[in-house]
């Protein structure tokens, strides 16, 4: 991840323009935008880049949260199979205080996001992207708003949902065991660590965050400490009280450089915590993918055989439905093609 | 820091600390949640601070003036749970640095309890410390609360099957000739020390009298009998020592009695309030009806009128009170020590500022405490990594990365431990805080005795001003009737007899007054110096402590980059 970074690059050291291509993106300038429960906060987009899909040098949009999500949306759709980079969350209860801290954590992640995007062979082709990079406010918030709930889903896929109920339905009833898994050991041995390693990081991330909560409190339970120190000094007076509030001046400073410090082991430990975190939930996200695909095709598989059977049984019986039923069959056969490609 | 004085020392110890974290480590979940139990089956700070001494079984620091060599005598010290970290820590001493020359002594004293008497360390605790008493080379007391035991109530038991309550062990050790013998014990219940403080109160007016502990009614019904139990064991040893600490009260005959006369305490005028308030009801319709004496016997005086017999003289002196707090006129006597007015003040002001201190300190503590725990999770959530990432690595670059990562790891598990030891000094420190406001109530106690005096002489004097008004009109009426009137003159040598009585009463609330004055007065000269000294040394040993214990926590994580110090050169 490290490297594809710095062959990215920041936009502020663009590599040789004219030899190799570049495409590098940096998210800045949080702005809050609206009232009350509609605020949000609107970012700087600023791509520079030599590639010949793109419309110029250099561009700059504005977006908001939304809009990165839309884009990972669109993007784990069409390249199924590829890890896509994760965003940070959704927040229902951060978004309304909207503290400098989380504005600027949200930032830098999403700041990365982009730039993994950017720098991922195949991903820095999707005009999914150039749309994000380059397209004004409102043609943006058209596909936004286009994209979000049950009206996303084509109906195939709506039927594929149904398909999916039914079929988990009846193997509930029936007792029957459907094999998920594939026949691949290494592979499920590579499922199997990626499942058990979320596990582990999120634990490791949970008690992060919660050192950096501890340094806090001891910074601000320390900081009370001190004022009580100066005013029991300022009470007893002579050697003693000015014992007291020596106490009580040093502790004020040590809680600041303790919330200093839970700042730091914010931004340098417990982000990059969860950023692996969220990665590692979004190679399973694609694992499922993979999962899914793979049932669909057994299905596929399955209905295929028992269609032959019936193209069979109707072959000897009666010759007039053959023909729909082969055709049934070629349509089937095509489709699984399709899947099985996709893999 | 890091260039350590000793890196011959410090290289022998790398490879042995190191092989003791791998089965420290494994010991961990086990240290981790007994400790947290302790800490989590008590809820409020005091009783943390038993449970938390106890279980790190540290030598106490409150009574520096009490410097025994029996202080540090293993069978003296009542039997306490060990807890397992503490063998651990000797292999954490051993890191020179200026702050563990300066306080080993506390960690040494715990490693006394198990291994030897150590003098020496002794002797360094108390040139650190400011000793408090000038006499406290030459005698000593000490006081040991063990053995609690359940007994059954033998005499008149309504209920069948009897009523049950807890006798405890008190064993003193001494040198003072007074008590006759060099160590002696007794068994007391509970009762007893209520007994003993009530009777205190009463002999001692005017003294800063610690108070005793709560008898806890509900807290009896709702905790574990066992842990009630302990810490009441545990307060009442505190509140003993604490009377002995008392340059007076160690010398009074109560306070004898209580700790070597077996048996139950009666001590004199054992009844309790109830019973004296229904003697003095039935008192005061004989009182209103002038058949009994309506006058203060000098020897009742000398005691408060609240909670006495004689509600006759409550009634008066209540009057007399708001007659001072809305009359118009002065009362005769007034409270005119401007000095006393002045500190009676600035000791108001000084409590609310140890009782905003001593909050302070408690959240502080709990921060701390909580910043170790999660430390320590955070140290074992790495651990479980670091073995997952073994067991399931598919390439070499991951074990090198686990690797690095138990590193990490450890230092936060060995960061934990610091910040739990740092956590008991520190409210063992602390603890100088709590104590004092225990104080403050005693405090209050003597102001209360001073103005309760007050007030029984300015009502005697308000009752002589109004007989002898009356003794006054009777005369002139009687010397207007020629030849005398018998019944008048009668009345008046009845008055003249009355006024005599509470005139003599009036000499004696001036005297009690005034002794009463004399002693918050030397009290208040003790309460100043020996409080200056234990807040010094509260200051030192936690100031002390933080210090030595941030520098081992640092030393730790200076190792811990040190030893990945190659990531750092990758990093933006």
């Amino acid at each position: 991840m490290e490297q594809q970074r710095s062959l990215s690059g920041s936009s502020q050291s663009p590599r040789s323009p004219s030899s190799q291509p570049y495409l590098s993106v940096s998210v800045t300038d949080p702005v809050k935008l609206g009232n009350g429960v509609q605020a949000y906060i609107s970012y700087r987009v600023i791509t520079k880049t030599n590639f010949p899909e793109y419309q110029g040098p250099e561009k700059i949009v504005i977006r908001r949260y939304s809009d990165f999500i839309w884009l990972r949306d669109r993007l784990f759709e069409k390249y199924k199979g590829i890890f896509i980079p994760p965003v940070p969350e959704k927040s229902a209860v951060e978004k309304f205080r909207f503290s400098a801290e989380f504005i600027e954590m949200r930032r830098r992640a999403l700041d990365i996001f982009v730039n993994r995007i950017a720098s991922h062979n195949l991903l820095q082709q999707s005009e999914d992207l150039r749309t994000f990079l380059q397209a004004d406010e409102e043609t943006m918030e058209r596909l936004r708003s286009h994209e979000t709930g049950i009206f996303k889903k084509k109906p195939a896929d709506l039927m594929q949902i149904f398909k999916d109920v039914q079929s988990k339905v009846s193997d509930v009833v029936l007792g029957k065991e459907k094999p998920v898994e594939e026949s691949n050991p290494e592979y499920e041995k590579l499922k199997h660590y990626v499942f058990e390693l979320e596990n582990h990081l999120a634990e490791a991330q949970k008690h992060a965050y919660r050192l950096v909560k501890r340094h806090r409190e001891l910074g601000q339970s320390l900081s009370d400490f001190g004022k009580a120190a100066k005013l029991l000094g300022a009470c007893e007076g002579q050697v003693l009280g000015k014992a007291f509030s020596d106490l009580g001046a040093k502790s004020e400073v040590l809680s600041a450089k303790l919330q200093k410090e839970a700042h730091q082991l914010l931004m340098s430990f417990e982000e990059p915590l969860k950023d692996y975190v969220r990665a590692v939930q979004s190679i399973k996200a694609t694992i499922g993918e993979r999962a899914n695909a793979f049932r669909q095709q057994c299905e596929l598989a399955e209905t295929m055989k028992l269609k032959e059977i019936n193209l069979d049984k109707l072959m000897l019986t009666r010759s007039d439905r053959v023909g729909e039923a082969e055709h049934e069959q070629q349509v089937r056969r095509r489709q699984e093609d399709l899947r099985q490609s996709s893999d | 820091m890091m260039g350590s004085e000793n890196p011959g020392f410090e290289e022998s110890h790398l490879s042995a600390s190191r092989e003791e974290m791998e089965n420290l480590v494994l010991d961990d979940p086990l240290t981790t949640t007994t400790a947290t139990t302790n800490n989590n089956s008590y809820s409020s700070f005091r009783s943390a601070n038993s449970s938390i001494s106890d279980a790190a079984t540290r030598h106490p620091l409150s009574p520096p003036v009490l410097s025994t060599p029996a202080e540090s005598d293993p069978l003296l010290s009542p039997p306490v749970f060990r807890n397992p970290n503490a063998s651990d820590n000797n292999s954490y001493i051993e890191p020179p640095s200026y702050a563990d020359v300066i306080f080993s002594p506390f960690d040494d004293n715990s490693a006394n309890e198990i291994n030897r008497v150590d003098s020496t360390s002794h002797d360094l605790d108390s040139s650190l410390t400011l000793s408090r008493s000038s006499s406290s080379t030459s005698d000593y007391i000490k006081i040991t609360v063990s053995n609690p035991k359940k007994e059954q109530e033998t005499t008149n038991s309504l209920v069948p099957g009897g009523n049950t309550y807890y006798t405890y062990l008190i064993t003193t050790r001494t040198n003072i000739v007074d008590f006759g013998s060099s160590e002696f014990s007794v068994r007391r219940r509970f009762r007893d020390v209520v007994t003993l403080s009530d009777r205190l109160v009463e002999s001692y007016r005017g003294y800063f009298i610690p108070p005793r502990p709560d008898k806890n009614v509900v807290e009896s019904q709702v905790m574990q009998k066992q842990e009630f139990v302990e810490q009441r064991r545990v307060a009442l040893e505190k509140y003993l020592r604490r009377l002995v600490e008392h340059p007076v009260i160690r010398q009074s005959d109560e306070l004898k009695v209580f700790l070597q006369v077996e048996g139950r305490l009666t001590l004199s005028m054992s009844t309790d309030v109830a019973s004296r308030m229904l003697d003095g009801a039935v008192k005061l319709p004989k009182q209103l009806f002038g058949e009994s004496t309506a006058v203060m016997a000098p020897h009742e005086v000398v005691q408060p009128a609240k909670g006495g017999r004689d509600l006759l003289r409550l009634f008066k002196e209540l009057r007399q009170s708001v007659a001072n707090d809305w009359g118009g006129s002065k009362p005769p006597v007034v409270e005119e020590d401007k000095v006393f007015l002045e500190k009676k003040e600035w000791i108001h002001d000084l409590e609310q500022q140890i009782s905003n201190a001593s909050q302070q300190a408690e959240s502080l503590v709990k921060a701390q405490q909580d910043m170790g725990e999660t430390m320590g999770e955070l140290g074992l959530a790495f651990i479980k990594l670091t073995k997952f990432e073994n067991e399931e690595a598919m390439y070499n670059s991951q074990r090198v990365r686990a690797a690095d990562m138990k590193c990490l790891a450890t230092a936060a598990v060995k960061a934990s431990r610091f910040y739990r030891e740092l956590n008991a000094q520190t409210v063992k420190h602390l603890d100088t805080l709590h104590e004092y406001l225990g104080l403050m109530l005693a405090v209050h106690g003597a102001f209360s005795d001073r103005s309760s005096a007050l007030l029984t002489v300015q009502t005697l004097l308000s009752e002589l001003s109004t007989l002898h008004a009356r003794a006054e009109k009777l005369e002139a009426a009687s010397s207007k009737i020629f030849g005398g009137d018998k019944s008048r003159i009668h009345k008046i040598e009845e008055l003249k007899e009355t006024i005599r009585v509470t005139e003599d009463a009036k000499n004696v609330a001036i005297r009690e007054y005034e002794r009463i004055k004399e002693n918050n007065k030397c009290e208040l000269e003790r309460l100043d110096k020996e409080r200056r000294v234990d807040f010094l040394n509260m200051l030192k040993g936690f100031v002390v402590n933080q210090v030595g214990y941030a520098e081992k926590i640092s030393d730790v994580w200076a190792k811990v980059a040190e030893e990945t110090s190659g990531y750092a050169k990758d990093s933006c």
